[in-house]
């Protein structure tokens, strides 16, 4: 039975897309780590108490919409919309840039209203918003570096790909990081306040 | 996507198409030297980089280990020419205090990660995956040279910070803060530890890189027929490794940023009040000591079973075809493997019993540290079972799975003192604890990996290491390793702690000098004799006895199915397909039946 099945299930999945969804498990287990930190240390004595940045909300709204111009941008490769879908990832890696911008001034307002981040006379609890947030900033980083890449692929003459599986496993991981934020910010709101 | 488009790249995407795309449709690569034997994508190649980098890093972290041992046996003796060796980490042929912190935890540090991580499942999650579950290379080759790289860069960092002015790190493996937090808690914790820290994160980087390949390997590219129950038990450890490590040292990660924070942004997640000799009060306020320990023991009790699974993984392969019985209870084995990598992330505060933990909290873990006995013995009395009433071929890999099961249990058992809070407050960080896992962990790690090089050696080069010298290395190797680490429970029962510069100067440990200085003998001799297996290693790649059969041990799996020197790609025609389990030997009359032999229509059932 097993030998069957084990048979089929090779033709399903491409290794790459499950190396991915492994790496995935892998950062999620990460971010556990740090958010599990930040409720032990949240726990203890001299936990600073102070309020998320409410552009904060703005970068959320633009990091969903971000995914849905990716998600757009799929369907157009499939569809074969060459133009349409370098136009997509384009507005999708410009969104990536805009939502780490207002993270950014989401760490100068706290900064602006006293909570510092970093340096002496900072407070764990300040401290943890930025290294989460700012570790989850390099993962965007890291999507928006690959989004770069498959836009000069699309228009690489010396090779025409038609393979969907790039596309697809991006669409996974900008849901991922996407999906990442969100639980991040419900998690500093809820734990915070 | 079928195997032969992973070797000859035709996904795009990847940076592998990128070189190699002109090849495609091709079937053998043009290799120059620098694709073959440096930047190579073959798992074979990787896994003997990783191999003999990893024994490098044996032979120094061993040395390491003599020059402090020489420092305990011998305190108040000079010997010049370390001062000549070490200069002023020598001053007047004695190993200074700062020196011999440094020296330990290198070694600790070197041996866990270097060598018994990246250089066991390295060397053989690379080499026998493809190998045998029928595939023709790894899932992503690339990124699986990657993991090389980035591993042979993190030992590049840390060797250098050996020469940096101030030494390296010396607040031991685990880098507790605050000594690994402030530069100026010690010498070693400036520029040593800042590069301690970017060797480690190199490390985990290279780890999570292998990993993730090992895992989608093994679950999407395995031959016709072999399903994950025909898997050899080799495969399902090096599994369950994998997974260990990709769930486990991304936290260890985290704990590393926020080390570096602390370190050099001033914030203060692991700092609070502290006050340094020379430097007066700090200013970090708020922060614990007490998270850095459990983010890193998250990570580090699951490393020593990412240490140990590989070993146990070998071990039963071994021994099976050395029994040339089945491996006794394969589903028990499976099950166990299993319930230890789920249990092993459930225990990491029995490293912290005596850290202030909450005792109520304690006694949850005391209860699922004691657990892991159970699927413990479950494979110590599968391994006997295995062995009874075999018919026992000495060979010396054979000698070294038996070694293993034999150093297995008697670490094993004296884990099951430290289980318990209330006799841990005596022993937590005495010379029980460096008995314990340096049994259980450091020499069974090691056994395991000797079994693997002795018996996959003729696979590795075609040719036979020299069984004599494998004898002498094995009874040396192994009396030695007693000799050495049994003492030390009684030092540490008498409450001898752990990592002193010098126990001389109280009064109930002097009874010690000469049991001191006996470890110390025997660790040298050991250590010398693990030269005369380099010397084996080495010498028998060029001039050893070349192997003539395709499968010299008479063995079931699929890697002696292939050529004897096999090229990138493994099988020179069809991956064969796989019929039944791996372990069918003395069945029916016949001594072994190949997992490639269809099952006959009179056969009995296994
Ligand atoms: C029956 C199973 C085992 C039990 C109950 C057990 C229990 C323990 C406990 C409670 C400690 C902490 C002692 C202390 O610091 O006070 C410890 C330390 C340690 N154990 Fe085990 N252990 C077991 C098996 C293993 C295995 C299989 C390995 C490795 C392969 C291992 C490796 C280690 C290491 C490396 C340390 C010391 C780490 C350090 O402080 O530097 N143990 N063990
Ligand atoms: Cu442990």
């Amino acid at each position: 039975m097993m030998a069957t099945l084990s048979r089929e299930q090779k033709n399903k999945i491409h290794p790459y897309k499950f190396i991915l969804l492994i790496a995935i498990g892998s950062i999620v287990m990460m971010f556990a780590g740090f958010t599990s930190a930040y409720v032990v240390k949240s726990n203890q004595s001299n936990w600073l108490q102070f309020s998320m940045p409410p552009v904060f909300w703005y970068s959320t709204i633009v990091m969903l919409i971000s995914s849905l111009t990716i998600y757009l941008a799929e369907k157009a490769f499939k569809a074969r919309e060459m133009a349409r879908y370098r136009v997509l990832i384009t507005i999708t890696a410009i969104l990536g840039l805009v939502f780490m911008l207002l993270q950014w001034f989401g760490f100068s307002y706290l900064e602006e209203h006293g909570v510092q981040i970093i340096g002496s006379g900072s407070n764990p609890a300040a401290s943890f918003i930025g290294v989460i947030t700012g570790v989850h900033m390099l993962h965007v980083l890291g999507g928006v570096v690959a989004l770069l890449i498959m836009f000069f692929k699309a228009f690489s003459s010396r090779r025409k790909s038609y393979s969907g599986v790039p596309i697809d496993m991006m669409n996974i991981y900008w849901h991922f990081v996407d999906g990442l934020w969100i639980y991040l910010f419900i998690f500093f709101l809820y734990v915070s306040s | 996507m079928s195997n032969e488009a992973i070797l000859h790249g035709q996904t795009t995407g990847h940076a592998h198409d990128a070189d190699h795309g002109a090849l495609d449709g091709h079937h053998h690569h043009h290799e120059s030297f620098i694709t073959k034997y440096i930047f190579s994508q073959d798992h074979k190649m990787i896994a003997k980089q990783f191999l003999i980098t990893g024994m490098v890093w044996a032979i120094l972290g061993g040395l390491m280990s003599v020059l402090f041992r020489l420092q305990l046996g011998y305190p108040d003796q000079s010997f010049p020419i370390l001062e000549s060796l070490l200069g002023k980490w020598a001053k007047g042929g004695i190993i200074q205090a700062d020196a011999y912190y440094a020296l330990v935890t290198m070694h600790g540090t070197v041996l866990v990660f270097f060598v018994l991580t990246a250089g066991l499942s390295g060397t053989f999650a690379n080499f026998l995956i493809p190998l045998q579950i029928g595939a023709r290379d790894m899932a992503s080759p690339f990124m699986n040279m990657l993991s090389y790289w980035f591993f042979f860069a993190a030992g590049i960092v840390m060797l250098s910070s050996l020469f940096v002015e101030t030494g390296p790190f010396s607040g031991g493996w685990t880098a507790y803060p605050p000594l690994s937090a402030l530069g100026s808690a010690s010498p070693g914790s400036k520029t040593g530890m800042d590069l301690w820290i970017i060797s480690m994160a190199l490390f985990v980087v290279s780890s999570l890189l292998g990993g993730l390949n090992y895992i989608a390997t093994i679950l999407n590219m395995r031959t016709k027929g072999m399903s994950m129950t025909r898997l050899p038990l080799t495969i399902w450890a090096l599994f369950f490794t994998a997974v260990l490590g990709v769930l486990s040292f991304p936290v260890l990660l985290s704990g590393f940023i926020l080390l570096i924070f602390d370190r050099n942004f001033g914030t203060s997640f692991y700092l609070s009040d502290i006050f340094i000799n020379g430097v007066g009060a700090l200013p970090n306020e708020g922060g614990s000591a007490i998270l850095y320990q459990h983010l890193f023991w998250f990570l580090g009790h699951p490393e020593v079973y990412i240490i140990i699974l590989p070993a146990m993984g070998i071990a039963s392969e071994v021994m099976s075809i050395n029994a040339r019985k089945p491996i006794f209870g394969y589903m028990a084995m499976l099950g166990s493997l299993f319930a230890i990598a789920i249990l092993s992330f459930l225990v990491w505060a029995h490293h912290m019993f005596v850290s202030g933990l909450n005792p109520f909290l304690g006694s949850f873990f005391v209860l699922l540290t004691l657990l892991i006995a159970v699927p413990s013995a479950i494979k110590v009395f599968n391994w006997l079972t295995t062995l009874w009433r075999g018919n026992i071929r000495f060979t010396p890999a054979m000698l070294y799975a038996i070694g293993f099961v034999s150093m297995f249990i008697s670490g094993g058992l004296t884990g099951i003192f430290l289980g318990n809070s209330a006799l841990d407050i005596h022993l937590h960080d005495t010379y029980f604890i460096v008995a314990h896992f340096h049994i259980v962990m450091g020499v069974a790690g090691m056994f395991g990996m000797f079994a693997g090089i002795y018996h996959w050696y003729p696979k590795m080069y075609g040719r036979y290491l020299n069984n004599t010298l494998a004898y002498i290395h094995f009874w040396i190797t192994m009396v030695g390793a007693y000799l050495i680490f049994w003492p030390m429970h009684y030092q540490g029962l008498a409450g001898m702690p752990r990592r002193y510069y010098d126990y001389s100067v109280w009064e109930s440990f002097k009874q010690f000098t000469d049991l001191n200085r006996f470890i110390t003998t025997v660790a040298m001799i050991v250590f010398a004799t693990q030269l005369l297996f380099l010397f084996n290693f080495f010498y028998s790649i060029f001039k050893g006895r070349k192997v003539k059969s395709q499968n010299p041990w008479g063995a079931n799996t699929l890697e002696w199915t292939t050529p004897i020197n096999p090229g990138h790609g493994n099988w020179e025609g069809e991956i064969p397909e796989v019929h039944r389990w791996p372990y069918d030997y003395g069945k029916d009359g016949h001594d072994f039946i190949a997992q490639t032999v269809p099952v006959g229509a009179s056969e009995s059932k296994h």
